[in-house]
C-alpha cells in the first residue's frame, strides 16, 4: 500500500520561503495570487493489506519523526 | 569534573568543545553516536555541526540516534547537558528543551560575531558572568530562529529560563539587534529543572585571544564553580 504525506508549516508560523515564492510569482505577473505555503512531500510504501492499520502506521511515523508538531501540520492520502 | 562530547556524522564543533573543556581541566571523552552507553559524566555536550547532513529537519535524525536515548536518561536524572547550535536543535527534537528552531527569517546562513546579553546569571552555566553582561560570541547557523508557543514563552519569562538574548554592543535588545528573527531575541534557554542549556551562539569559539576573544570561557568556568 502506498501513501503520500504532505507536511506544511502551520498557518500562524511564518513561512519565509513560501513568501519569497509568492512575491516572485506576483512579480512575474500572477496578480490574482492569494497565498503560497511551501512544504515537504513523502511517498511511503508499506507492507500491509488493511487500509486502516496501514494508515495508522503512517500516522505514527508522522508523529514520531516526519513532522515537528510544534510548527507543522500534515495530511495523509492513500495513493495506491 | 567529567564530561562527554557526543559526536555524530557531520558534527564539526566537537573538537573545539573538547579543547575548551580540557582548558578548564575537565576530564573529557568523545562518544560516537552508535554507542549505547555513556561514560560517567557530570556534563554532556551535544556539539554544533550538521548532524546527518541536516536531513529531514536540523537535528531530527540525531534526535532519534542510539546515544541520544542515553543522553535523555542522563538528563532526566539531573546530569548537566549543554547543546550548542546543532546541539540545541537536537535537544529540541528530543523534547528535552521545548520549542524549535526555524529557518532564519531572512533565509540566509549567518556566520558572524554578534552580541548577547546575560539575562540570568544564577545558573550552573552562567554564574561566572555578571547579570546583563554583554558578550561578543560567534553565531553560524541557518536555523536559529527560536519559536515556541505562547504558554511556554510565558513559562520561560516567569521562571527566568531565558539565559541569553541577542543585543547590540550597548546591550539594546530589539528587532535591529536580532540576527535571525528569534522570538524575543532568544539566543539561549534552559529547561525548568535548570540542568539543560541550549544556545545558538558558540562559546567554545571564544576561549582564546589568539583566535577571537575570551567571552565564552566563563560559561565553562561556571560549570566547575
Amino acid at each position: 500500500m502506498k501513501f503520500s504525506v504532505t507536511v506544511t508549516l502551520k498557518k500562524d508560523v511564518l513561512d519565509p520561503q513560501g513568501k519569497v515564492v509568492q512575491n516572485t510569482l506576483v512579480n512575474m505577473g500572477m496578480n490574482n495570487l492569494k497565498n503560497v505555503r511551501q512544504g515537504k512531500h513523502f511517498e511511503i510504501e508499506i507492507n500491509e493489506n488493511d487500509h486502516l492499520v496501514a494508515e495508522k502506521k503512517v500516522d505514527e511515523m508522522c508523529k514520531k519523526l516526519l513532522v515537528n508538531l510544534i510548527i507543522e501540520d500534515y495530511k495523509i492520502n492513500k495513493i495506491q | 569534573m567529567k564530561s562527554s562530547v557526543i559526536v555524530f556524522p557531520g558534527s564539526n564543533c566537537d573538537r573545539d568543545i573538547a579543547v575548551a573543556l580540557e582548558k578548564m581541566q575537565f576530564k573529557n571523552q568523545m562518544v560516537w553516536h552508535k554507542e549505547t552507553s555513556l561514560p560517567k559524566s557530570d556534563l554532556i555536550v551535544v556539539p554544533g555541526g550538521f548532524s546527518y547532513g541536516d536531513y529531514l529537519r536540523s537535528g531530527a535524525i540525531a534526535g532519534k540516534s542510539l546515544i541520544i536515548r542515553e543522553v535523555v536518561k542522563a538528563a532526566n536524572s539531573g546530569c548537566l547537558i549543554l547543546g550548542i547550535c546543532n546541539g540545541f536543535q537536537i535537544l529540541t527534537e528530543t523534547g528535552l528543551l521545548k520549542g524549535t528552531l526555524l529557518r532564519n527569517k531572512k533565509l540566509k546562513f549567518i556566520n558572524k560575531d554578534v552580541h548577547i546579553k546575560t539575562m540570568n546569571n544564577d545558573t550552573k552555566f552562567s554564574n561566572k558572568y555578571k547579570k546583563d553582561q554583554i558578550l561578543k560570541i560567534n553565531i553560524a547557523h541557518n536555523e536559529g530562529n527560536y519559536f515556541t508557543d505562547t504558554k511556554h514563552l510565558e513559562e520561560l519569562n516567569k521562571e527566568n529560563l531565558i539565559i541569553f538574548k541577542y543585543c547590540d554592543e550597548k546591550g539594546v535588545v530589539n528587532d535591529n539587534s536580532n540576527p535571525n528573527g528569534s522570538l524575543e531575541n532568544i539566543a539561549g534557554i534552559m529547561n525548568s529543572n535548570k540542568n539543560i542549556l541550549g544556545m545558538m551562539p558558540h562559546p567554545e569559539r571564544m576561549v582564546d585571544d589568539l583566535v577571537s576573544n575570551k567571552d565564552g570561557i566563563n560559561l565553562f568556568s561556571s560549570l566547575i564553580n
